[in-house]
């Protein structure tokens, strides 16, 4: 499979190595383009990018927003207020809907795992996944991928660690999904509450413990708590989470020499990633949200043949 | 009216029957089975040569819709649904609107399924008053009205005291609690099975101890109260260890799994297709192959289908949002053929037992044989005939099915209730 054959981004699950690596490549030129002092490209000139977002969400959405805008794309919004929902409309309704008003590209995020999955099914769009329930958020992988290749050189054989709600993570799930296709020494670290039924079967090691789990690594992916998904006892307070689970510059030191702190954002400061590691030069959470703008504009550029017409189906 | 059912294989599990053999029915009744029976000119004949003779199959679990929610199903196209699918008995759960906690409600399913006038449809009522787990239906005028069984199926007594009391009082009318055994604690949010498949697709999953903790609690409460206790649609080892355990006591407790239950695994919830959603869930192949083996060995009692029509609405819609249930009364028999028969991990009369004198037994009714007087209830099985699962062609109003487009080998041939063809080859006559 081309990536530039590929209907949908649904997740990175069932999409292969050389696809990823595609658009890590595309995104380099592409983060060029984002520094320049004119960022616009005529690429994707008379096409246009729907962003549907059924979850609120400000960066994700304004990344797509942007990256569109930066390739010469239209790029409308949809907000799904919860009175339309309200209002009776299915989502296949709705989603058809949007179709008939003619764009190329369905960027979409719902509160449902599986949401996307359905809705491609139901439309002659291209659909990209922007985050669906607990199960992927292929982009955040791929521009957290990026973000590491960025810094280390290589994905192959790194040791990254990826701290937080596991159970509840779409980028969790999305990470070991590329990652592990790249050879990566992968384990997740988190209150046993969190951490998913089976993890090992997709090659990930699982750690209670936040100093065992980071010794060595060379990449640590804070996640945010989301308290929204906190309903029943799945962790007894933020305080014990912060005692427990918190990184901290002294826990660098456990870690590879030039280890490097990815979040995913927005942080929740002085609970799951600590200010002075929040702002110290190994933490890149900066860099990933321009990476997130270079890597959509790079999956969007693929998936709409930059110019070229040979797109298939 | 005579029918004459020509040189098939008869298979009669309750008298030990498997023979080649012709069936003669008069006037509704079974008048004598044997080698070539004598043939007056004025019978029609049914040429069985071939074909497995069965006594009428049974189902004990299917969910008719009807009142209330007829636009899933009604008495009617699911009578329909079952004479084509080869069952000439089922048993309609009591979650209606309004539920059949009361008689009247109970009046109305027979006095529909009479109309329909192609197989016998009996109504299990509820075990507490609008399926709220709170107060006991009247169960005595439910049995009084034509209720063969008592079960909230759907939802799950939660509190033990309700569940203990239920238990006494059913056992005081001599009939059975089917009990849908699921800790709603320890499966809320679930849309799937716990495990690697959960994890791998982001589905919130739903642990095998949710159904074992509360199968284990009701076996206890039968032990104590003496009362019989019908495990439903029965998913997990750990539940048939239990049960195993439990019968070896002596204990009152049988239990029931269904064909998607017994073939198919959590793995093919992966395009969150929500034909595949179902409640309990559908669980790894270790389950899966613990209950076939269960089902070839004896543990499980009966086949019972579940069969939960669903409107289009209910299903064409994000998987957390669809409806659970599998719309099963026409695929159950080939399924169960083609995946256990034609696989050699059941043998055929097993099958024929599961579908006949177990349930019987389940419910204590003395029907599902071919005993001489008794109601020519028979099934006929074409063992080799392959058809693909097309929900299209169903009666039922649900087109709900993962079997959707499989081709499957040994279908129901033919259906006779009553002594009266209804079906053959899985239309209606």
């Amino acid at each position: 499979m081309r990536f530039d054959r590929r209907k949908d981004l649904l997740g990175l699950r069932d999409v292969e190595r050389e696809e990823i690596e595609a658009v890590l490549e595309t995104a380099v030129p592409m983060k060029d383009i984002i520094t320049r002092d004119m960022k616009k490209v005529p690429t994707l000139k008379g096409k246009s990018i729907i962003t549907v977002f059924y979850e609120n969400s400000t960066r994700t959405r304004t990344s797509f927003d942007l990256a569109g805008r930066y390739l010469s794309a239209d790029t409308p919004n949809l907000t799904v207020s919860t009175s339309s929902v309200q209002k009776g409309e299915s989502l296949k309704d709705t989603i058809k809907t949007i179709e008939m008003m003619g764009p190329d590209v369905l960027v979409m995020r719902h509160s449902l795992s599986g949401a996307p999955h359905y809705v491609a099914r139901n439309t002659s769009m291209r659909v990209i996944n922007a985050g669906d329930g607990i199960n992927e958020h292929p982009t955040q992988a791929l521009l957290d991928m990026y973000s590491i290749l960025e810094r280390k050189g290589r994905l192959e054989g790194l040791k990254v660690v990826i701290v937080g709600d596991i159970l509840h993570s779409r980028v969790a799930r999305s990470n070991i999904f590329g990652l592990s296709k790249f050879g990566c020494e992968l384990r997740v670290v988190g209150p046993s509450t969190l951490i998913p039924s089976d993890i090992e079967k997709l090659g990930v090691k699982a750690y209670a413990n936040l100093e065992a789990g980071i010794r060595g690594a060379d990449v640590i992916n804070v996640l945010r708590i989301q308290k929204e998904r906190q309903h029943g006892a799945l962790f007894p307070s933020i305080d014990e989470y912060r005692e427990l689970y918190m990184v901290k510059p002294e826990h660098l030191a456990l870690a590879a020499d030039d280890a490097i702190v990815l979040h995913p954002g927005p942080m929740n400061r002085g609970i799951e990633i600590s200010t002075e590691l929040a702002e110290s030069s190994r933490c890149v959470v900066n860099e990933q949200v321009t990476n997130g703008v270079a890597v959509r504009m790079a999956i969007l550029y693929l998936m709409l043949g930059g110019g070229r017409d040979e797109i298939a189906c | 009216m005579k029918l004459l059912v020509k040189g098939g294989r008869v298979i009669d599990p309750k008298n030990s029957v498997d023979e080649i053999a012709d069936v003669l029915i008069i006037d509704g009744k079974i008048a004598a089975i044997g080698r070539d029976l004598s043939v007056d000119g004025d019978e029609d004949v049914v040429d069985a040569e071939g074909k497995i003779v069965c006594p009428g199959f049974i189902d004990i679990h299917a969910h008719l819709r009807d009142p209330g929610y007829e636009y899933k199903e009604d008495i009617i196209t699911g009578s329909k649904a079952a004479a084509a699918g080869g069952f000439t008995t089922v048993c309609c759960m009591s979650n209606t609107d309004p539920v059949i906690d009361d008689g009247i409600v109970a009046r109305h399913v027979l006095r529909k399924s009479e109309q329909a006038g192609l197989i016998n449809v009996l109504p299990i009522g509820s075990i507490t008053k609008k399926l709220e787990g709170e107060e006991l239906s009247e169960m005595a005028e439910l049995a009084r009205e034509g209720c063969v069984a008592f079960s909230d199926d759907g939802n799950p007594v939660m509190k033990s005291d309700v569940m203990r009391h239920a238990l006494e009082y059913a056992h005081m009318l001599n009939l059975p609690i089917l009990s849908h055994c699921e800790d709603l604690n320890l499966s809320r949010d679930g849309l799937m099975h716990e495990g690697y498949y959960s994890t791998l697709y982001g589905l919130q999953g739903i642990p095998a101890e949710a159904e074992e903790i509360m199968v284990a609690r009701d076996v206890k409460l039968a032990v104590l109260t003496g009362a019989r206790l019908h495990v439903c649609h029965v998913s997990t080892t750990g539940s048939l260890h239990i049960i195993e355990q439990a019968k070896a006591a002596g204990a009152c407790v049988t239990c029931e799994a269904t064909p998607h239950h017994l073939t198919l695994t959590d793995e093919i919830v992966g395009d969150y297709d929500t034909n595949t959603k179902v409640n309990p869930p559908l669980r790894s192949e270790a389950h899966v192959k613990a209950l076939a083996h269960a089902l070839a060995s004896g543990l499980i009692d009966c086949i019972a289908t579940d069969h939960a029509p669903h409107n289009v609405e209910s299903k064409d819609c994000e998987y957390a949002k669809a409806s659970s249930g599998i719309s099963g009364l026409e695929t159950a028999v080939a399924v169960i053929m083609d995946r256990l028969v034609h696989t050699g991990l059941l043998h055929i009369t097993d099958m024929v037992r599961l579908f006949t004198v177990g349930p019987c037994r389940v419910l204590g009714l003395d029907s599902g044989t071919l005993t001489l007087e008794s109601k020519a209830d028979i099934t006929i099985i074409d063992a080799d005939a392959i058809r693909r699962v097309d929900p299209a062609t169903f009666y039922s109003k649900g087109k709900n099915t993962p079997f959707k487009g499989m081709e499957l080998r040994g279908w129901p041939w033919m259906t006779i209730s009553g002594g009266r063809i209804v079906a053959r080859e899985g239309r209606l006559a």
